[in-house]
């Protein structure tokens, strides 16, 4: 391909921070500097390099990793390494919130001001950073970082070989103001898991096992579930997950039977992809998953990979969450020389293996399709459906797309049977649920509860709501508010179905009378702004004129013309746009008028 | 082999292979596009072309699925109509369609008002791009149908200067690092120009008599002629006023160019006139 590079070269430091992801080059025709006699006479690169594509956004990380930017001689030299048009590279970097194409490197924190977050005096906090901040570094609002039990955080990232990134939660002054310096954060505080080791079953080993070692996992009965599958093959691990009736927890609550079924009967090569970017506002449950039972994670793939006949899995985790990551990396190092990946020798051989992918701040690219094409090294932009993942997902192959949650689930539908794990929970939701509480609520945490429970009953578990409650937002940004007259409401999927609700990823966020509603739901509307990819009309401006219309029914405007405006743009949104987000964008709005919560009458 | 399916009732046979739209053409409904090209590959982002397709939980665009056996296709629905009414809204009320053919019937016949979104409304308003001689970026007219980021790309000219950039309400076309076009690796080939529904891209002459108000479409003449540069053989139409070519284009189901030319034939008349 012939494409025409800019005219910037990289410095030493870039070209290092390039090659450490892509290997040194080859030749001269891909970016060496020494140009060797064989160079004249035989082309390097081609075909071959462009088959590297998918490293375009890691190669991108690590540039901004390295110099805190993007720079034009550092993307020059990933184009000329990958013969990728610059202009193409461009656009995918411009895609990414925690990707700087147009500034030079600094170190940056980023802090939630997200709706969990909201009400602990994030503005002050903000106040305190701006005045505190040392020139040269910046301090950025985000939407939610998934510590929501904590009630304020931020995310920071000093570059540097290797860069210092931490997640700060609590988030107070002095411990984002020293993160920006490069001190090491504050020991983490009590794992957000509050019900006793008895009553868990998927979260039974967080806070027991050590999320550091192997042989800790294996205590605690890790890779019995591997070890089974070998012994049975595929055939009856798809058996066991169609018999378990499990529903996907990553929104959607597809039956994840169906699509293991699916993939495995399609021609090869196929792959899996663990969805662990996790972006919902308040949804930290699969970051406690990865954190503190990354073995879990990585079992349940391989098992996976098994079932559908998949030999590279991709973990896709979320790039605001450098804890998780570290201890999924160093956890594959450890199972990969322990032969429990790459190949895998147990009693049966065979070949699967994990790559990490990390996002680049992105609601979007948690979307199945919006990941494939971000592992691509695409924009993060979806797919029109069909064709659907099972058939033609990743590099346009089958794919199996399962959300962290879900997968952990499989480790015991292996090893008890489906059918002994669908007599926990209901007929049509089987299993138990993790549930995210924060906000305002008692003991805030990632809960477990067989399906069945009730939200009231949810709520009483974590030591109820403090004051007197005015609505809990089920499902997240995506979900909607429900009043407290409903509190009976079973949070099963067929329960939250017939109530007009969505569990979604598991939220359960309360809040108490007095909230500023108006302003919560303006950050609603603002998330779905940031968050829009803008590939389609309907939510590309659809979400702005959502956010206009709210705007100016908070600020006291015509009641009636606004209400019936939005509801005009949320029909067009969920008829027309491509996928999940342009489809869920309006019903915690929708609801929150509904319910008059915003209180303009 | 064909396939049969039923739009509004009416059976349609059609080829395998065939998308709802070329179903929809073949049944004689005037289906609004904005996104679609007969020349390149559906991308569906515009969304005004959605119909209503029986066991489908959203609506459907018409350019991009495919026809099916059996399918049962609505055009002419509430939901149908509502879904194209608030696109074209959505279009009109944040983007400067004055010069996109064809839009202002399709807002009428939709019954749209963009104006109750409100007078203080985002728009994507900003200068005009005059950065050479050959032709302008006007991206206040942009609809981001990513025509001309196909037409530079694998759809045509394999070239690729622009992309996507930015995200969601902003997001733009761009080069890399938004450098100048005659510093990028565009090759003047046109192309976009050809493809673009909205005049967001036009001939620097075009610009320049709509400008000095001199653009006046009933006072030219379209010239079919064959490019006289190589040995290709491309279709070129030469819009002529006053005696003076003033753009060219090339017809898109012209079985050489498929619509698009080169530098020579687009750009390449100075010496004629």
């Amino acid at each position: 391909m012939d494409i025409q590079l800019l005219a910037d070269r990289p410095t030493a430091e870039e070209r290092a921070a390039v090659d450490e992801v892509l290997g040194p080059p080859v030749s001269s025709w891909d970016g060496a500097r020494q140009r060797r006699p064989v160079d004249e006479h035989v082309a390097f690169g081609g075909s071959a390099a462009r088959a590297g594509r998918h490293l375009l956004l890691p190669a991108l990380h690590a540039l901004q990793d390295a110099i805190g930017a993007v720079s034009r001689g550092g993307l020059n030299y990933i184009c000329e390494r990958l013969t990728i048009p610059p202009a193409e590279a461009y656009g995918v970097a411009a895609f990414y919130h925690l990707l700087t194409v147009d500034a030079p490197g600094t170190p940056v924190a980023y802090v939630c001001d997200d709706i969990a977050c909201r009400g602990a005096g994030v503005a002050d906090l903000l106040g305190e950073l701006d005045a505190g901040r040392e020139d040269g570094t910046r301090i950025e609002t985000s939407p939610c970082l998934g510590q929501c039990h904590a009630g304020s955080a931020a995310y920071v990232h000093r570059p540097g070989v290797p860069a210092h990134r931490v997640g700060v939660a609590p988030a107070s002054a002095p411990g984002v103001l020293g993160a920006l310096r490069g001190n090491a954060p504050a020991q983490a505080g009590a794992i957000p898991v509050p019900q006793p080791v008895t009553d868990r079953r998927v979260l039974r080993r967080v806070g027991a096992v050590d999320p550091a070692s192997l042989d800790s996992y294996r205590e605690h009965g890790g890779y019995a579930a591997l070890a089974w599958a070998v012994e049975r093959g595929p055939e009856e691990i798809v058996a066991e997950v169609e018999a378990s009736r499990l529903m996907g927890r990553g929104g959607a609550a597809f039956p994840a039977g169906v699509k293991w079924r699916a993939v495995a009967g399609q021609p090869g090569p196929r792959y899996v992809i663990c969805n662990a970017d996790e972006s919902e506002p308040g949804t930290f449950k699969d970051r406690v998953l990865l954190e503190y039972d990354p073995f879990a994670v990585i079992e349940a793939m391989t098992i996976a990979g098994l079932a559908v006949g998949a030999a590279t899995g991709y973990l896709y985790i979320r790039g605001e969450y450098p804890l998780a990551e570290e201890r999924l990396r160093a956890a594959l190092d450890q199972a990969r020389h322990a032969g429990l990946l790459g190949p895998v020798s147990m009693s049966g051989m065979f070949d699967f293996d994990i790559e990490i992918r990390r996002g680049g701040g992105a609601y979007i690219c948690g979307e199945e399709t919006a990941l494939f094409n971000s592992i691509e090294g695409y924009r993060g932009e979806p797919r029109q459906k069909p064709p659907f993942p099972t058939e033609a997902g990743l590099f346009s192959r089958p794919t199996l797309v399962n959300n962290v949650e879900t997968l952990v689930n499989v480790l015991d539908i292996v090893s008890e049977g489906g059918a002994a794990y669908a007599a926990t929970g209901t007929e049509s939701s089987t299993g138990t649920k993790l549930f995210c509480l924060s906000r305002d609520i008692a003991t805030p945490g990632v809960y477990e509860f067989p399906f069945g429970i009730t939200l009231g009953d949810v709520l009483e578990a974590a030591g109820g709501v403090t004051g007197e409650l005015a609505a809990v937002l089920v499902g997240g940004a995506a979900g909607s508010f429900i009043g407290p007259d409903r509190l009976d409401t079973p949070l099963t999927f067929e329960g939250a179905r017939a109530a007009g609700i969505s569990l979604g990823s598991g939220v359960v966020m309360p809040f108490a009378v007095g909230t500023d509603f108006a302003d919560i739901t303006r950050r609603i509307a603002a998330f779905f702004e940031e968050e829009t990819c803008g590939q389609c009309v309907p939510c590309r401006v659809g979400v702005v004129r959502q956010g206009e219309a709210l705007g100016r029914l908070t600020t006291g405007r015509s009641r009636t013309d606004e209400v019936a405006l939005i509801d005009d743009i949320a029909r067009a949104m969920r008829d027309a746009s491509i996928c999940g987000l342009g489809h869920t964008a309006s019903g915690a709005i929708q609801s929150a008028i509904a319910l008059d919560l915003i209180g303009v009458s | 082999m064909t396939i049969e399916l039923r739009i509004d009732g009416v059976p349609i046979e059609v080829e395998d292979g065939a998308t709802v739209l070329d179903a929809l053409q073949l049944a004689g409904l005037d289906t609004p596009t904005l996104c679609y090209g007969p020349n390149l590959t559906p991308v569906n982002a515009c969304r005004v072309c959605m119909v209503e397709v029986e066991g489908s939980r959203t609506l459907v665009p018409a350019c991009s699925r495919p026809a099916e056996p059996d399918m049962v296709v609505s055009t002419n629905t509430d939901r149908v109509r509502h879904s194209r009414r608030l696109v074209l809204e959505f279009l009109a009320s944040s983007v400067d369609l004055s010069v996109a053919p064809g839009v202002g019937a399709w807002l009428d016949e939709y019954g749209a008002e963009p104006s109750r979104f409100g007078a203080d409304r985002a728009t994507v308003g900003q200068p005009v791009k005059v950065q050479d001689d050959l032709y302008i970026r006007d991206y206040a007219k942009c609809i981001l149908c990513y025509k001309c980021v196909e037409a530079c790309g694998v759809d045509a000219q394999n070239t690729f200067a622009i992309s996507v950039a930015g995200r969601g309400f902003e997001a733009t076309i761009s080069t890399e690092f938004d450098v100048a076009l005659p510093d990028s690796a565009c090759v003047y080939c046109g192309n976009c120009i050809g493809v673009c529904p909205t005049g967001a891209l036009m001939f620097k002459t075009e610009f320049d008599m709509r400008e000095n108000g001199t653009w006046d479409e009933d006072r030219q003449t379209v010239t079919e002629t064959i490019c006289s540069f190589c040995g290709v053989g491309c279709s070129l139409e030469l819009f002529v006023q006053d005696n003076r070519i003033v753009k060219v284009l090339s017809p898109l189901d012209h079985d050489v160019t498929d619509g698009h030319l080169c530098i020579k034939g687009r750009f390449g008349w100075e010496h004629i006139q």
